[in-house]
């Protein structure tokens, strides 16, 4: 049931709407241009929610935002995620092109095409998850990155197609698959029960890639919930999880309002889910690239890494004939 | 069939209606007044109000009626569609999950393996049975008792009927989320036929869980949803009053659910629903499984996984833009699309 509705790109519409909006209550969607530069941290200090310490800003940009003393993990951008893993200049994007539709015609208070504008101009990302091709180490993989700033990192049609497109690929050529989550709401609501049947789509998908042998390492972000948790995001031959990520499948106040429940020190965090099973490892973010290509040597190359292939361009500078 | 006591508000005109009916049914019986007439009269009155109201069901009294206290749950269509069930407990692991069980069971004769969430009837079984809301054990024990079907080449069929997995603290240090994404994956390669019908609630995660297979059938006024009406009207509209709307633009229906490439069949119900003759719905429920248990166990196994991955593989609704007009797009960021929808 792939609609490829073809949207109506002329200006008419839009000229429009604007001459029908009154002066003084502003589009809502002239707000669109104001967040771009709040993606770029104005100020030359940052606070550490953790610990309070104050961290020059470049320095923390420099340090994948993660503040050097107190080990807060700040979020990563889609981009800056990828870049933070692959050997340089090594990321193809694959499957862009594809946008979100608002198939239940979501208005009013809840208008989705509004939501979409709004965080596709704040992002610069077409939907909420950015897939490609990469190496890492020398080893190439397929990758799939979800961005928390596009409707909270939650999967809706564009979202699922992107992953299942990218584990068929992976499928295909045999190579591993690494999706790093980041997702508040998991299923995007605004798709209705095509979302909730993503999560279907992209677990049949990684069934097959299950069954051929093919590496999944999913590394969870803060935070990681509902149907991006409740499917691909926990299945992983590997569950690798940043430090302090939040992963679960209901949210702390659905629950505590819930049940009335007291909820245990540090629930629902990467440590506590490691005490009790579900994660592998928690990976520091200045670990996780080296880390991950260990992972990549042992399941898919089968043998030791050289040391040149954690540098940045993830080669080894002069090859040499494989050792004995 | 007793008369339903309880009563949803949009079928009070009918309550009252009704009840006129039996005071004039009493009257006529002590004083020997002639008012067939009348009775007549009231006895056509409601019939065109239940066909008002039944006909023209909105989405969120439709969300009603597949909570209605009195509807049949999946174990008052066990006893009326399949024979010799025999429940199998617990998870080898952790529990025995009341609100999700399972077992074997014969359907004309063929063996199957049942899974089935099972609400409660009244206070205590409800505790027994956590209202129909699945701990991880649960989805681990459907997925053991798939596992065995599989082993022994005999088809699944999956009752759905829950308003969530259950949101808790022994839920999440337990792993539901995980349990579920398995029970995605493997169920998706499952060797053998899985139908999956929802009779009642098809509450988000916690329906899919156990709802994955080559068929899915849908009771008239069951409903399956990504969030419950009540939420998503708290998110959107910050206002739970707000479900009716998010209950019709979540397009949860059954008839939706066809509409949509979700549902494979919608199963009728009686005009009122399933709880007013819960028989008649047990029998055409039994006649769609088996028009399509029968199609499926014809296919091989290629075939069966083929179909199934397809299912799901096909559903998505985007727009795929060329990439030159990509560019484009990104740099006149686009205010279009807003009247068109529906």
């Amino acid at each position: 049931m792939i609609s490829s509705v073809s949207r109506p790109q002329g200006t008419e519409r839009a000229t429009q709407r604007t001459i029908d909006m009154p002066f003084f209550s502003k589009p809502k969607y002239s707000t669109v241009t104001a967040p771009k530069k709040k993606d770029i941290p104005r100020d030359m200090y940052t606070r550490c929610p953790s610990s309070g310490e104050i961290v020059y800003t470049r320095e923390l940009e420099e340090n994948l935002m993660v503040v050097p003393k107190s080990g807060y993990h700040f979020p990563l951008t889609a981009p800056q995620r990828i870049k933070s893993l692959v050997d340089e200049e090594s990321f193809e994007e694959t499957d862009s092109g594809l946008f979100s539709v608002d198939v239940l015609g979501f208005k009013g208070k809840a208008d989705y095409s509004e939501k979409l504008r709004r965080d596709q101009a704040k992002t610069q990302l077409e939907d909420a998850v950015l897939t490609g091709t990469a190496k890492m180490g020398g080893i190439p993989v397929c990758l799939a990155v979800t961005d928390f700033r596009f409707l909270a990192g939650s999967m809706g049609s564009v979202v699922g197609e992107r992953i299942t497109r990218t584990i068929e690929r992976a499928l295909e050529r045999r190579i591993p698959i690494l999706i790093v989550s980041s997702s508040g709401g998991g299923a995007r609501m605004y798709e209705g029960v095509i979302s909730l049947m993503q999560m279907a789509k992209t677990c049949s998908a990684l069934n097959r890639l299950h069954e051929a042998g093919v590496p999944f390492i999913s590394v969870m972000a803060d935070p990681t919930y509902g149907g991006v948790s409740a499917s691909f995001a926990t299945v992983g031959d590997l569950n690798l999880a940043e430090p302090g990520a939040r992963i679960g499948f209901a949210g702390p106040r659905v629950i505590k309002e819930g049940t009335n429940e007291t909820l245990p020190e540090g629930f629902q965090t990467a440590e506590f889910l490691m005490e009790r099973g579900l994660v592998d490892q928690i990976v520091p973010r200045n670990q996780l690239r080296k880390r991950l290509i260990v992972f990549l040597h042992a399941f898919h190359h089968g043998m030791r890494p050289h040391p040149e292939v954690f540098g940045k361009n993830g080669s080894r500078r002069q090859p040499v004939a494989a050792a004995d | 069939m007793d008369k339903p006591v309880f009563s949803l508000d949009f079928e009070k005109p009918l309550r009252e209606l009704e009840m006129r009916l039996s005071e004039l049914l009493a009257l006529s019986g002590e004083q020997k007044l002639d008012v067939n007439d009348e009775i007549a009269a009231i006895e056509r009155k409601i019939e065109a109000t239940k066909r008002e109201i039944y006909l023209n069901l909105t989405p969120w009294q439709r969300v009603q009626l597949a909570r209605h206290p009195k509807r049949p749950y999946a174990l008052d269509y066990v006893e009326r569609i399949f024979q010799d069930f025999q429940e199998l407990h617990g998870d080898r692991c952790f529990g025995d999950d009341q609100a999700l069980i399972g077992g074997t069971a014969f359907f004309n004769d063929r063996a199957v393996m049942l899974i089935a969430q099972q609400k409660g009837r009244d206070t205590r079984e409800n505790l027994k049975r956590n209202f129909g809301m699945p701990h991880p054990e649960g989805y681990r024990k459907a997925l053991r008792l798939m596992k065995t079907a599989e082993k022994f080449k005999i088809p699944v069929i999956s009752l759905i009927d829950t308003k969530a997995a259950y949101a808790g603290v022994g839920s999440e240090e337990r792993h539901v989320s995980e349990a579920i994404g398995r029970n995605l994956r493997e169920m998706a390669g499952l060797r053998v036929p899985i139908v999956a019908i929802i009779l009642g609630e098809g509450g988000s995660g916690g329906a899919l869980g156990v709802g994955v297979g080559n068929r899915l059938l849908c009771l008239e006024h069951a409903y399956y949803s990504v969030i419950p009406p009540e939420g998503c009207a708290a998110i959107l509209w910050r206002d739970r009053a707000f479900a009716p709307e998010a209950a019709a633009a979540l397009k949860l229906g059954a008839r939706e659910l066809l509409e949509q490439g979700v549902a494979d069949e919608v199963i009728d119900e009686p005009l009122g629903g399933a709880h007013l003759d819960p028989d008649a719905t047990a029998e055409s429920l039994r006649r769609s499984l088996r028009h399509h248990l029968n199609e499926l166990m014809a296919l091989d196994t290629h075939d069966l996984l083929e179909q199934r991955y397809k299912k799901y593989r096909e559903i998505g609704s985007f727009e795929e833009r060329k990439v030159a007009q990509v560019a484009e797009a990104v740099v006149e960021e686009q205010p279009q699309q807003a009247e068109a929808g529906r």
